[in-house]
């Protein structure tokens, strides 16, 4: 052996060699590691349960150890149920339509917002729309009910002072596309248009002062310099929207449509669906809905990582 | 954030839109800010009104008959609300607290370059990123096997860590605290217990804070922890009663019944219309108070996260 390879040895041997800090930050990192292990891990593991007849009463273990095998049963009651394909319509639809308008509008209110003269009007109006993305879904939906309630609501006021007859909403399946898209953007709106006015602040304003010394408009200056730079925030957060198609909002479909049966065809999504036959028992339909939606859910996530790393490998999660 | 504003001189005065514009700008932000505030202002004025107005002539944008009856329930007959209302204080303050030091202890351990374990852990931190076992067996490993079926440490635990909390905590730790600073305390015999406890954190505040202010707002916001884990009514929090009460506003008087009030006159005579929409508000009004004061860290977070996700 030469004496290179020796030297080289010896300082690998000295660079994994276990040290006292090493113990002490794993000390110091061990009941979040046991956290992730009991919250995140075993429940992968869980996902087994879709491959059997499980049952709810018992120890968890005998019961995942001794149910008894059934293999892609439970699938085939998923895909043969007539509601499949609702479901998987509303899941996507909704949120291909959530994800046009969740770029297309803040980054529009954005690029305003910060064209306005008077910075402190600005502030006062961020602030305004920031708050519905504080609210919890609960209290959307008692918003909700105080505009859309049958006797009391003041959407139907309205329409009596008008002269139209009163709508019960929560019974009409026509309106709630719009409800629910409405109701996402508004919770949305300012958070969203308040990251992208981050980023446009955080641009370089030297670029900005050579557009106005060569005697560029404030408007040649967005188009030719703020919406050029902000594309590839776009295309990442886009890509990266993409990469969760499969997880909707459980609140947005479930709480503010008070779970009502008339709407089904209009407000089921995945997560709605997994919710309501986990409460309702039926596990089997449960578990299996909640592993396709875990397996296609990754197998995007990594598709779309796999394609924001080929633009640009920084904004890459690995 | 400033590089915009510096220049605010001469060159600012005719490098901006017209005046008409901006006007026109002006009154598109006024009626979307209304847009996001009404609803709320909605939901106070109904608690706000008497009863016998709502009952009379429905929800309107202002109270027409002015009354605190709501609010008088609430002190006098709202055991469950106050109840309601300790769940909620004890979760966000418990939960904060756990969970910023369960964030930050493994966010330091992941920034340490020469730690052993890092790349074993980062992969611990990443793989749930983008793998879940999903909502049936995470239920069932909670319930079954953690037994945190109708416990409070349902609506604490499963929210306490969340990986994109982790990373920006290893993403402040790595860039803004020196190596020196910690090589030199760990040559003067300091355990990295020691170095994270009493150096690490108290320079650390502007993380701890925005991770703080994160977790507080979504241990008070969380509604589906109570609804998956919690039937005891004594564990609701204040989301998970407003839940309940908006499809059974009766249950109000259950508890209150007791006080000497018979439940069946109670139902009658008790405030269930602005009751309902005063709890709404009860939850509504410490977050409202509070985020505009805290929307500076919540953004240096929200931009951390969105742009390095």
């Amino acid at each position: 052996m030469s004496m290179a390879t020796e030297r080289r040895n010896k300082r690998k041997r000295s660079q994994f060699r276990w040290r006292k800090q090493d113990t002490e930050l794993t000390l110091l990192a061990l009941p979040t590691t046991i956290w992730y292990l009991l919250f995140c891990f075993l429940p992968m593991f869980g996902i087994i349960i879709a491959f059997k007849n499980f049952k709810i009463s018992g120890g968890f273990l005998s019961n995942v150890f001794n149910s008894p095998w059934v293999g892609f049963k439970n699938f085939e009651f998923l895909f043969t149920s007539n509601d499949a394909w609702i479901i998987i319509r509303n899941t996507i639809g909704y949120n291909i339509i959530f994800i046009v308008l969740g770029i297309v509008l803040p980054v529009l209110f954005a690029i305003m917002i910060g064209l306005l003269h008077n910075r402190k009007a600005s502030k006062i109006y961020q602030t305004m729309m920031f708050l519905p993305y504080f609210l919890s879904w609960v209290v959307v939906s008692a918003v909700g009910w105080a505009f859309l309630s049958f006797d009391k609501g003041i959407l139907n006021q309205m329409l009596a002072s008008a002269g139209s007859d009163p709508v019960n909403w929560y019974m009409e399946p026509a309106y709630w596309p719009y409800f629910l898209i409405l109701l996402h953007v508004w919770k949305g709106l300012g958070y969203g248009m308040v990251i992208y006015l981050a980023t446009i602040t955080s641009l370089d304003s030297t670029y900005y002062e050579a557009a106005v010394i060569d005697g560029a408009s404030i408007w040649q200056q967005t188009r030719y310099i703020t919406l050029p730079m902000l594309k590839l925030v776009i295309v990442m957060l886009f890509i990266l929207a993409v990469g969760r198609i499969f997880y909707t909002d459980f609140g947005l479909f479930y709480q503010v449509t008070r779970d009502s049966n008339s709407l089904f065809n209009v407000s089921t999504t995945i997560d709605v669906m997994v919710y309501k036959q986990l409460k309702s028992a039926t596990l089997g339909m449960a578990a299996s809905a909640a592993f396709v939606q875990s397996v296609l859910g990754c197998a995007t996530i990594l598709a779309a990582n796999w394609i924001v790393r080929k633009i640009d490998p920084d904004s890459a999660m690995m | 954030m400033a590089t915009r504003t510096t220049y605010e001189t001469g060159l600012e005065k005719f490098n901006r839109t017209s005046k008409a514009v901006d006007i026109l700008f002006n009154l598109n932000f006024i009626i979307l800010a209304l847009l996001c505030v009404i609803p709320v202002i909605v939901v106070l004025s109904i608690s706000l009104s008497s009863e016998n107005s709502i009952r009379e002539t429905g929800y309107h944008l202002f109270p027409v008959a002015l009354s605190g009856e709501a609010y008088a329930f609430v002190v006098q007959q709202g055991t469950m609300i106050l109840r309601a209302f300790g769940v909620s204080a004890l979760v966000t303050v418990a939960g904060t607290v756990i969970g910023v030091l369960l964030t930050t202890t493994m966010g330091y351990a992941l920034s340490r370059p020469s730690y052993k374990l890092r790349g074993f852990l980062t992969w611990v931190v990443f793989i749930p990123m983008i793998f879940n076992g999903g909502l049936v067996s995470s239920y069932f490993i909670n319930t079954n096997l953690l037994g945190l079926k109708d416990s409070v440490w349902a609506l604490i635990l499963p929210l306490a860590v969340s990986s994109f909390n982790v990373i920006i905590c290893k993403t402040f730790f790595k860039s803004t605290i020196p190596d020196g600073l910690v090589e030199s305390a760990e040559i003067d015999g300091a355990s990295q217990q020691r170095i994270f406890f009493s150096i690490i954190l108290p320079i650390s505040l502007p993380v701890i804070a925005t991770i703080g202010l994160f977790l507080c707002f979504s241990y008070w916001n969380d509604w589906f922890q109570s609804m998956l884990y919690i039937d005891n009514q004594n564990l609701y929090s204040l989301q998970a009663l407003l839940n309940s009460l908006m499809s059974n506003v009766d249950a109000l008087a259950k508890n209150a019944a007791s006080m000497g009030v018979s439940y069946a006159v109670l139902v009658a005579t008790m405030p269930k219309e602005s009751a309902r929409m005063a709890v709404a508000i009860i939850i509504v009004l410490p977050v409202a108070f509070a985020y505009p004061f805290f929307q500076k860290y919540f953004i240096s977070g929200l931009t951390i996260g969105a742009v390095k996700g």
